[in-house]
């Protein structure tokens, strides 16, 4: 079953200086139970993408195409912002990138767990009780005497992993998670990796992780989705895509990543030019005037080409595979 | 002090006094010391890299010898002269010739000032202001490859990697002998994060620059440091050389950190070392070797005696029971 599926999505900002294109022709989506990656550079819609699957787009924003369906039978695209609410932090949860700003300062944490659990029936004695079992889960240690502390008496991670237990509270049938590992430590940020796995396991929600990170998504992700611009650019298994890509803008991402050098090099690859004014939209391929693969075919609109199973790039030139890369 | 030693940092401690003005009253207030008996030298032309996880005391380290930080014992030596004790007065030479780069590219600019009066402030500050300004910001965004055209630009028009290379330009400004830059890529794409790194390469080579890198993006040290150090609790638990240090780790705490990088690869099966999650507290220092709470080869003698820094190949380290020695 599908949790998620976007169809179609186009986000346009109304801009001082002109009708802004964010997110363009995006589809995707999330089956039940698996974690979909979604990596890409600054820029590139990640954040405009999961506001608008949260409803929380600007108001000068406004999704001008395509359908958001959740669970089925709901569009969020076109669903009332009450019926909306009724989804945020009850089937559709999120875990931010700063978990100092996700927590109130002046409350205690268990006091913001119970109100996370506004619209559950429980006495305010369950309600502690499930809030006590959640920060277990999420290994907060004696958690009993911890529900009275503040935010600022716990360290970044803990604060991360009480994010997280708030977000999983209400057992959601979507996790969205927006770099959640970015502002940690590199002992934490893989512990927080293995934690996530583990929950989302055992509650059984869907997960959208959405990352810079190309090494946190090889760990975490079922699926992934590359976003350049505004467009997805390439989409399939994590291990299609980390292993095979296809798409020229996915071969330069992963290339510049200094973790698949094993020695130190005089230099570091890089990607020349920069990203497109999005007011003013390359026509045809929009990674084009960035590509040394370009030629005149490619101001054409390029082809969601399948390269196999459910590995599809949207390129005209697919056919080169990056050497010296997966191997 | 070898004529090739640039930076020789000797037993340095800094510390914090913790508690208000109530806590002193009672008696309760204490001190942290967040930097603790530090030693390296830095030799000129060269790079190197602090790592370690937050609240290790990298940033107190590179402040402190920027004397941002007093210290409370200890030596800085910087071409020969002594820092510890100088006045705000002194260290303004001293600064020219070891510039600060600071984190966060956009938020370390003023708002207010254009590229042009961001890069012409270390001239004025250094009382050189009767240089051709308007020439010298020219060069300046040359040397880092931004346009011509970026002067009349502030802040907030500058993406994350272009705010970096200002922040380079102004480091370079005043043609210093050493930069310290405290996680020049953090927060920037990865795409950029190359482009920042080389240009930081480029310019050691081209301006005879010696580097000192704080950063916890052990790629990123591999990439740019010649020798590192990892510090735990405000020691130096592990320092050598790069390559030697990630090839074969001697501390079990170098070897957690190293492990705990997450590499591109579905497929790659992790003989991962996890570490218990809390860093202890600097007000209750462990007994004996700091890291045997959180180490996974731990044993009796760690949890009473402490390890005295020890010789083990070209690497510096203070363990009981190092590995691949």
């Amino acid at each position: 079953m599908t949790v998620l599926a976007v169809k179609g999505l186009s986000v346009a900002f109304h801009t001082e200086s002109g009708r802004l294109e964010a997110l363009k022709d995006v589809s995707f989506s999330v089956p039940s139970n698996r974690s979909v990656g979604v990596v890409g550079e600054s820029g590139c819609g990640k954040s405009t993408l999961i506001n608008a699957i949260l409803g929380l787009l600007a108001d000068n924003g406004e999704i001008s195409a395509g359908e958001i369906v959740f669970e089925g039978d709901k569009d969020l695209a076109r669903l009332d912002p009450t019926a909306m609410r009724g989804l945020r932090g009850q089937r559709i949860a999120t875990v931010f990138q700063d978990p100092m700003g996700a927590l109130n300062p002046v409350l205690s944490v268990g006091r913001q767990m119970r109100d996370i659990q506004y619209r559950s029936n429980l006495s305010k004695r369950d309600k502690d009780a499930r809030s006590v079992a959640m920060l277990r889960k999420v290994r907060i240690p004696d958690p009993e005497s911890r529900l009275a502390q503040f935010p600022h008496e716990f360290s970044g991670g803990m604060k991360q992993r009480i994010a997280i237990a708030m977000a999983l509270m209400m057992e959601p049938a979507l996790l969205i998670a927006d770099e959640p590992t970015t502002a940690l430590d590199a002992t934490l940020e893989v512990a927080t990796i293995e934690l996530l796995k583990d929950l989302q396991r055992e509650i059984g929600c869907s997960v959208l992780f959405i990352s810079h990170h190309l090494g946190v998504i090889a760990e975490l992700c079922d699926e992934m989705i590359v976003m350049y611009a505004g467009e997805v650019v390439e989409s399939g298994t994590t291990r299609e895509i980390f292993h095979n890509a296809r798409h020229p803008y996915t071969q330069k991402l992963l290339a510049c990543d200094p973790a698949r050098l094993s020695q130190r090099v005089p230099r570091l690859p890089t990607i020349a030019g920069t990203l497109p004014d999005l007011r003013r939209r390359p026509s045809g391929c929009v990674f084009q005037p960035r590509c040394d693969r370009a030629d005149t075919q490619c101001l054409d609109v390029p082809p969601s080409a399948s390269i196999g199973g459910s590995h599809i790039a949207r390129c005209w030139h697919t056919d080169v595979a990056l050497e010296g890369i997966g191997a | 002090m070898s004529s090739q030693d640039l930076l020789q940092v000797s037993d340095l401690h800094v510390s914090f006094r913790v508690g208000g003005l109530a806590a002193r009253l009672a008696g309760r207030a204490s001190e942290i010391e967040a930097v603790s008996g530090v030693s390296f030298n830095l030799q000129r032309g060269t790079t190197f890299a602090l790592v370690g996880e937050s609240g290790s005391g990298k940033t107190t380290l590179a402040r402190t010898l920027n004397g941002l930080q007093p210290v409370k014992t200890g030596s800085i030596l910087f071409e020969g002269q002594e820092l510890q004790g100088l006045s705000d007065t002194a260290m303004k030479p001293v600064r020219r010739r070891m510039p600060m780069m600071f984190q966060d590219p956009v938020g370390s600019l003023s708002p207010r000032l254009s590229v042009r009066s961001l890069l012409s402030e270390p001239f004025v500050i250094h009382g050189l202001s009767n240089r051709d300004l308007n020439a010298e910001v020219l060069r300046l965004l040359s040397l880092v490859g931004l346009p011509r055209d970026f002067a009349d630009r502030y802040p907030h028009q500058l993406s994350g990697g272009q705010a970096r290379r200002v922040g380079v330009a102004r480091a370079i400004a005043l043609d210093p002998v050493l930069v310290v830059a405290d996680e020049p890529t953090a927060g920037l794409d990865v795409s950029v994060q190359g482009e920042v790194l080389n240009l930081l390469n480029e310019l050691r080579d081209r301006m005879g620059l010696s580097m000192l890198i704080i950063t916890h993006n052990l790629h990123v040290v591999r990439q740019i440091a010649d020798r590192m150090a990892v510090m735990y609790l405000g020691r130096f638990v592990e320092q050598g050389q790069t390559e030697a240090i990630f090839r074969a780790p001697h501390h079990p705490y170098t070897a957690a950190l190293l492990s705990a990088n997450p590499e591109p690869d579905p497929d790659r099966v992790h003989q991962r070392i996890t570490l218990p999650a809390d860093v202890p507290s600097l007000l209750a220092r462990p007994s004996g070797c700091e890291f045997h709470t959180r180490c996974p080869q731990a044993q009796d003698r760690c949890t009473i005696d402490v390890p005295i820094p020890a010789k083990v190949g070209d690497s510096r380290l203070t363990c009981h029971f190092p590995l691949n020695a």
